[in-house]
């Protein structure tokens, strides 16, 4: 078991392994990857059965990123587990890569899905865990999807499927950063009750800080010992997290950095990753 | 009078087989069991069926993470249903990984009838043929649908279209057919015509070569159920032996059996002349199967008509 300041931790080197993945001069979907960096850290650090040594375990608990285009921070918490190599994270979008820029997982072990166009991964996940039920295994399933996604139709289908069918081991995580690509994901008037429609479906539901890791790991926990009913966690985030010059701005939701900003970037979560490792040895 | 089977019909025993046979063989339907039959597997396999309510979509992604588990999943619905309105869930969670799973659609095609055009799948054949790794069958009896149901439990890889039909059609193979995933069935052999046809345009194909007879005229009729993979061997002996060419489909003759035999022709610089036969770019509408066909040129009468006329030009 990991503590909190360790997990911590964790959660800064993904997000500079996200940055120094997405490199400089290209557009890339930062913003929603930064923002699931603690969520993603407790769910693979903390809550999974997981055997990197064995990403395909028929036992393993399964994540599923139904948000694809934020699939670097899912390639950076495998690597880092040692799924596959540290250094192949450079090679994201290139050709003939295994790392493609939305999830292919036909291509790399440890994703389970292919994704991309939003809405989708609820469903699979439900999918993975009928199977579960028909083949007597008791695994359990992770789905993180973007607030933004939960515009689609298509979710609250999957929704109530996982209600429906009593799916208890399935796990939904709103990553709630508040912004899709081009403006505020709700309005009060629009979808401002998320918690409301999910509770009305049959769910539970958590409302954490998602950059809180304490109440992550306590959501995660929660939701492990639910036995009753599907859980949800809806997370409040905030889009870029941990790089100062990109939190909570929507154009950066897919846009190119510069070599500077890649730079300072870089500069900012080193240090923060640094000052942590020496607290914890303190 | 031979016996007439709806190839749906015959299907939901099918499947029900596949389901003894194969452990791994599951079945998902959207609201619809007792006319897609999977009513039968439903009563047998009660923990292997999932009713997914009036969802296509979240069913179609839900049968993607089952085969991701390693389970065989059955998708069915209306044939417009499963290929239309799944289509983005289909090509992304189902057949880019090259998932198995089976989708049956059910009740393709003008014949489904009285419920028009929302209904009638004619646009399906191009839908399916267009995606990478999908396999696309058209059986055209009881003995090919039965054969065709349990090749896709259990060899065929990846993803599978079966298009199903309720038109009543009866049995054109013999009982122990094999059927050859990729392989046509040569059911006449001619030297002047030869009539490529799917499904139940079939049978309808083996009256019209009769009647062809009767005019002098031999024609070569070939069950092109595999219609992804082509069976391009089958295509190049019916040019070697016919002075016209015919495609014989009830689907849209933009982008189905015919748009697929057309695309062989022009790649070889083929000069017989090809005619295609089916729906020309329009919708369906309400009707009986055979008003519907009568209208489209479709019954034997018709088909032989058609075939004269090019026969003539």
């Amino acid at each position: 078991m990991r503590s909190i300041p360790e997990l911590d931790r964790l959660a800064c080197e993904m997000r500079l392994h996200i940055v120094k993945m997405l490199g400089a001069n290209k557009a890339h979907h930062f913003g929603g990857s930064l923002s699931a960096a603690d969520l993603m850290t407790g769910v693979y650090f903390h809550a999974m059965r997981y055997d990197p040594q064995n990403p395909a375990w028929p036992e393993r608990d399964r994540f599923v990123m139904s948000k694809g285009h934020c699939v670097p921070v899912q390639y950076a918490a495998l690597a880092m587990l040692g799924v596959f190599p540290l250094a192949e994270l450079a090679t994201l979008k290139q050709l003939g890569t295994r790392l493609q820029g939305h999830p292919a997982a036909h291509l790399l072990l440890g994703i389970e899905a292919c994704t991309g166009s939003l809405g989708q991964g609820l469903s699979f996940s439900n999918g993975m865990a009928l199977a579960g039920r028909m083949q007597q295994r008791d695994y359990r399933l992770y789905c993180l999807m973007g607030d933004g996604e939960t515009h689609e139709g298509q979710v609250w289908e999957a929704a109530r499927t996982t209600a429906h069918q009593r799916l208890h081991n399935v796990t939904a995580i709103i990553d709630r950063n508040g912004l899709k690509a081009m403006d505020p994901s709700y309005t009060p008037e629009g979808l401002g009750n998320l918690a409301g429609r999910w509770a009305a479906l049959g769910w539970v539901v958590r409302e954490i800080d998602g950059h809180n890791m304490t109440e992550i790991v306590d959501a995660l926990d929660w939701a492990q010992a639910e036995d009753q009913a599907p859980c949800v966690i809806l997370a409040s985030t905030v889009k870029g997290r941990g790089v100062s010059f990109l939190e909570g701005q929507a154009q950066y939701h897919n846009a190119a950095l510069s070599p500077e900003q890649i730079t300072a970037a870089v500069a900012e979560l080193e240090a923060r990753v640094a000052q942590m490792a020496e607290e914890q040895v303190r | 009078m031979r016996e007439l089977y709806q190839t749906r019909f015959v299907y939901g025993e099918a499947l029900l087989e596949a389901g003894q046979r194969y452990s791994n063989v599951v079945a998902l339907d959207a609201d619809l069991y007792t006319s897609t039959r999977t009513v039968l597997f439903r009563e047998a396999f009660p923990e292997r069926f999932v009713d997914m309510g009036i969802a296509e979509m979240d069913m179609m992604s839900t049968a993607a993470g089952m085969a991701a588990c390693g389970l065989a999943p059955f998708v069915n619905s209306f044939a417009m249903f499963l290929t239309a309105h799944c289509y983005d869930q289909l090509r992304i969670q189902i057949c880019y990984p090259r998932l198995h799973v089976v989708l049956a659609g059910s009740s393709a095609g003008l014949t489904q009838g009285p419920d028009g055009a929302s209904h009638q799948s004619l646009e399906d054949i191009a839908l399916m043929r267009a995606l990478p790794n999908m396999t696309v069958l058209a059986p055209a009896d009881a003995i090919e649908t039965r054969a065709m149901t349990l090749a896709a439990a259990s060899q065929i890889n990846g993803p599978v279209y079966l298009r199903l039909g309720r038109y009543p059609v009866p049995n054109l193979h013999s009982a122990d057919y094999a059927f050859e995933l990729g392989k046509a069935s040569w059911l006449q052999q001619g030297c002047d015509v030869a009539l490529i046809a799917c499904g139940h345009m079939v049978h309808a194909s083996v009256q019209v070569a009769e009647m062809l007879r009767e005019q002098g005229i031999s024609a070569s009729v070939v069950n092109m159920s595999t219609i992804k993979p082509l069976d391009v061997e089958a295509i190049e002996t019916a040019l070697a032996c016919s002075r016209l060419l015919v495609t014989v489909e009830e689907h849209s003759i933009i982008g189905g059996l015919g748009s697929a035999v057309a695309e062989v022709l022009a790649d070889r610089g083929a000069g017989v002349p090809l005619l295609r036969l089916g729906t020309r770019d329009v919708f369906g509408e309400s009707a009986t199967a055979d008003e519907l066909l009568e209208k489209h040129g479709l019954t034997p009468a018709g088909i032989r008509d058609s075939v004269l006329i090019a026969l003539r030009d």
